[in-house]
């Protein structure tokens, strides 16, 4: 059986240092609050990796089926018998997968902190903040109700606005970070609906009994759950869809995604962390945790979903191909790769044989948290070193940042899907998912792997070969053994990490999917990872003006993606132009002249009146005696003749 | 010689109360006022015998309340004129026309 004390240890360990750092931090543990902070984190990982060991090797197995465990349940709110918010812990193939992948990049994350953020003014408020997103994130993680899941991921949220706005002398940090929490905010509103809709339809919270009653055909809360509908979609397709916006603000979906490049204000590490392997997967986490549902009760919201993720998945690096900030092209990228996550659970199904985009879309996760987390801590290196995030600051750079450019190249290899790094097995697993069942978004994911090794090589080419680079005053090294070694266990993960099968751990119901592997299969999309690859070679190894003249001939097109398909000018439009205008500016005329108008008439009717009958009080004691003997009169007078 | 009955006394007491009240507010002495409000504590005890006597002869219950009330009505006299020395002393009169700045 699960050891609930361990598991529950694994956030509260984090949560304890942003405690200890956030109140006693900045006095007296200035310059030892990030060992601190990283020997909890260190304590929290190794619980992590025993309970991943114990789970998926000793207990979690019954007759060849993982199961779910729930190792921990406190009531918390009881408002009547049987109606409760609870706090629960859940313990299954991809909350665990999940817990060892976010100790294990927070863990990177820290280490790589120590070296990055030395000599910061607020040292001990960054590993702080730190520690609440690790918490969060692990609790979102580990959430066995549904209204927990909610409590962690508005955390979440919180803790990535304080992250991106760690830098809030800077104006662009500060609305960076705002802008995140308005977009995801806005999100959440679908989701808060979404919970609403799903926990009522089901008369439940807990995850477990929620997914069994609304998939059950047969069960009472289905039956009374379709007979609801809005605007001829059905309630549960609502509840469905609003949990997916939440998701897909979270996970920056096309078009929720605006607020992904901006966060790039945050630390570099900040960005690894939340901003590229954990935060932003907990969408795809939230439609892997209710999968069943979407899957067999709100089919056409999965394929919503499905579609989406492949959207996202074009757009993004369509984009990433243009931009010149290195830390947002890699935001694109993350967006890009998080729409392969989502498409390959759209493509998925539950039962029947169709598991095995499921299975793909977590193992991506888990491939992809190491080598972007990888690609931003190096990023996080150049940035170091140049001091700069624009690409045109840098260039040949491999002289002076070896292992940098080491892995940084292995992470490049593995997001390009180049055998036999990470990337290549859970790309091709989505895409021969994808390929079964939805030949359309295959052909989208197949071009987008294309781009992918484009972009991807574009940058690797531009920062490490390129033009000779030119030294700036003093320059100092790679940065210490604290910069380093998170560089070189993620680039191990990075190009390891798709040895392992995942198939036989996760799967939508814990029984082991066979991975199906065609090496035919692979040719395609690796000779087109190998041709981006090339032509970013072509284009960028050299100094030259190819690729401003390939920019100019593409025209318009390219000024689209440089500009990123005006979707923040469209936002803008919407929000300035239309809302301001038309919702914004009536609401606050309303709210001046009629609320506060109606405020204001009950002010100055009771002054009226109280200036008319003030005098009355005149300090005369006779007058008031003669008030109070009109008074005991006009009584007399009524008991006497009036009472009946 | 005519006994007086329960009407005379009545007619009394009615004509005290009044004389009681009518003094209370013309009259600006608080002294004097004071003195008003004695008479209209005793119409109110006359009334009390007056009812007792002739309505319930066998009980004591009005004898007492008047007991009672004479008893109020000395304390009330002690607290009023340790008000009215005090006032005396902050306004140097005890005209009630002087002692009116406790208002809005």
């Amino acid at each position: 059986m699960p050891n609930s004390t361990a598991i529950a240890l694994i956030p509260l360990l984090p949560l304890a240092g942003f405690l200890l750092l956030g109140l006693a931090g900045r006095k007296y543990l200035k310059n030892s609050s990030g060992i601190i902070g990283t020997a909890l984190l260190l304590a929290s990982t190794v619980l992590a990796l025993y309970t991943a060991y114990e789970y998926f090797f000793v207990y979690g197995r019954v007759n060849g089926v993982y199961q779910q465990f729930v190792p921990l349940e406190i009531t918390w709110l009881e408002f009547s018998k049987g109606v409760s918010i609870n706090i629960s812990l859940i313990i299954d193939p991809i909350s665990v997968m999940m817990l060892v992948v976010v100790t294990f990049v927070s863990l990177m994350v820290h280490v790589y902190s120590l070296g990055y953020m030395k000599g910061e003014e607020r040292f001990p408020t960054y590993y702080s903040f730190l520690g609440l997103f690790t918490f969060s994130m692990l609790g979102l993680v580990l959430s066995g109700n549904i209204f927990q899941i909610y409590i962690f991921w508005e955390l979440v949220g919180v803790s990535s606005f304080l992250l991106i706005g760690y830098y809030y002398d800077k104006p662009s940090a500060v609305a960076a970070c705002k802008k995140a929490f308005i977009v995801t905010r806005f999100a959440d509103l679908g989701f808060l609906i979404g919970i609403l809709i799903l926990s009522y339809s089901a008369g439940t919270l807990d995850f477990p009994t929620l997914i069994q009653r609304l998939t059950s055909p047969g069960s009472d809360e289905i039956k009374t759950a379709v007979t609801y509908s809005f605007l001829g979609i059905s309630a549960l397709s609502w509840g469905a869809m609003l949990v997916f916006i939440g998701g897909a603000g979270k996970s920056a979906m096309f078009p929720l995604h605006i607020w992904l490049p901006d966060a790039m204000e945050g630390p570099t590490p900040v960005s690894a962390l939340i901003h590229a392997a954990t935060m932003v997967v907990a969408g795809v986490y939230l439609v892997a945790r209710l999968f069943p549902v979407f899957a067999l009760t709100t089919p056409a919201v999965l394929e919503i979903i499905g579609w989406v993720g492949a959207v996202s998945a074009i757009i993004a690096a369509v984009i990433a191909c243009t931009q010149t900030d290195i830390k947002r092209v890699l935001a694109y990228s993350t967006m890009s790769q998080i729409g392969y996550m989502m498409f390959a659970l759209g493509v998925s199904s539950y039962g029947g044989g169709g598991e095995s985009g499921y299975t793909a879309s977590l193992f991506h996760l888990f491939t992809h948290a190491m080598f972007k987390a990888l690609l931003f801590l190096g990023a996080g290196a150049v940035i170091h070193f140049v001091h700069s995030n624009e690409m045109k600051d840098m260039g040949g750079l491999r002289k002076y940042l070896p292992i940098t450019h080491i892995t940084f190249l292995i992470a490049c290899l593995a997001i390009a899907g180049i055998p036999p790094f990470a990337g290549f097995f859970s790309k091709e697993a989505i895409l021969l998912a994808a390929h079964e069942n939805n030949k359309a978004i295959y052909w989208i994911a197949l071009i987008t792997s294309g781009l992918t090794a484009f972009y991807m090589f574009r940058l690797y080419f531009t920062i490490f070969w390129n033009k000779p680079h030119v030294i700036h005053g003093e320059k100092h090294g790679e940065g210490g053994w604290a910069m380093m070694l998170p560089l070189v266990l993620l680039a191990v993960g990075a190009a390891a990490a798709g040895f392992i099968p995942f198939g036989e751990f996760v799967s939508p119901d814990g029984k082991p999917i066979e991975s199906k592997f065609h090496l035919g299969f692979s040719v395609a999309p690796v000779a087109l990872g190998v041709g981006g690859i090339i032509a970013a070679l072509w284009l960028y190894k050299k100094q030259s003006d190819k690729s401003t003249k390939l920019a100019a001939s593409l025209g318009r097109l390219y000024k689209a993606a440089y500009h990123k398909f005006y979707i923040d000018e469209i936002y803008l439009f919407i929000t300035r132009k239309v809302l301001f205008n038309l919702v914004g500016r009536p609401a606050a005329w309303f709210d001046r002249h009629v609320v506060d108008g109606l405020v204001n008439l009950a002010g100055n009717t009771t002054q009226a009146v109280s200036e008319g009958i003030k005098k009355v009080q005149s300090g005369k004691v006779q007058q008031y005696a003669i008030y109070f003997l009109a008074g005991v009169i006009l009584l007399a007078v009524l008991v006497i003749y009036g009472w009946k | 010689m005519m006994e007086p009955g329960l009407y005379h006394l009545l007619f009394i007491s009615a004509a005290l109360f009044f004389i009681g009240v009518y003094g209370f507010l013309t009259r600006r002495n608080l002294i004097t006022m004071l003195m008003s409000i004695e008479l209209i504590l005793n119409s109110v005890n006359l009334n009390f015998i007056a009812f007792n006597k002739y309505l319930w002869p066998g009980k004591m219950d009005g004898l007492f309340f008047t007991l009672f009330i004479i008893a109020i009505a000395a304390a009330e006299a002690a607290v009023a004129i340790a008000i009215i020395i005090n006032l005396y002393r902050s306004h140097q009169s005890i005209d009630v026309e002087n002692a009116e700045e406790l208002k809005y």
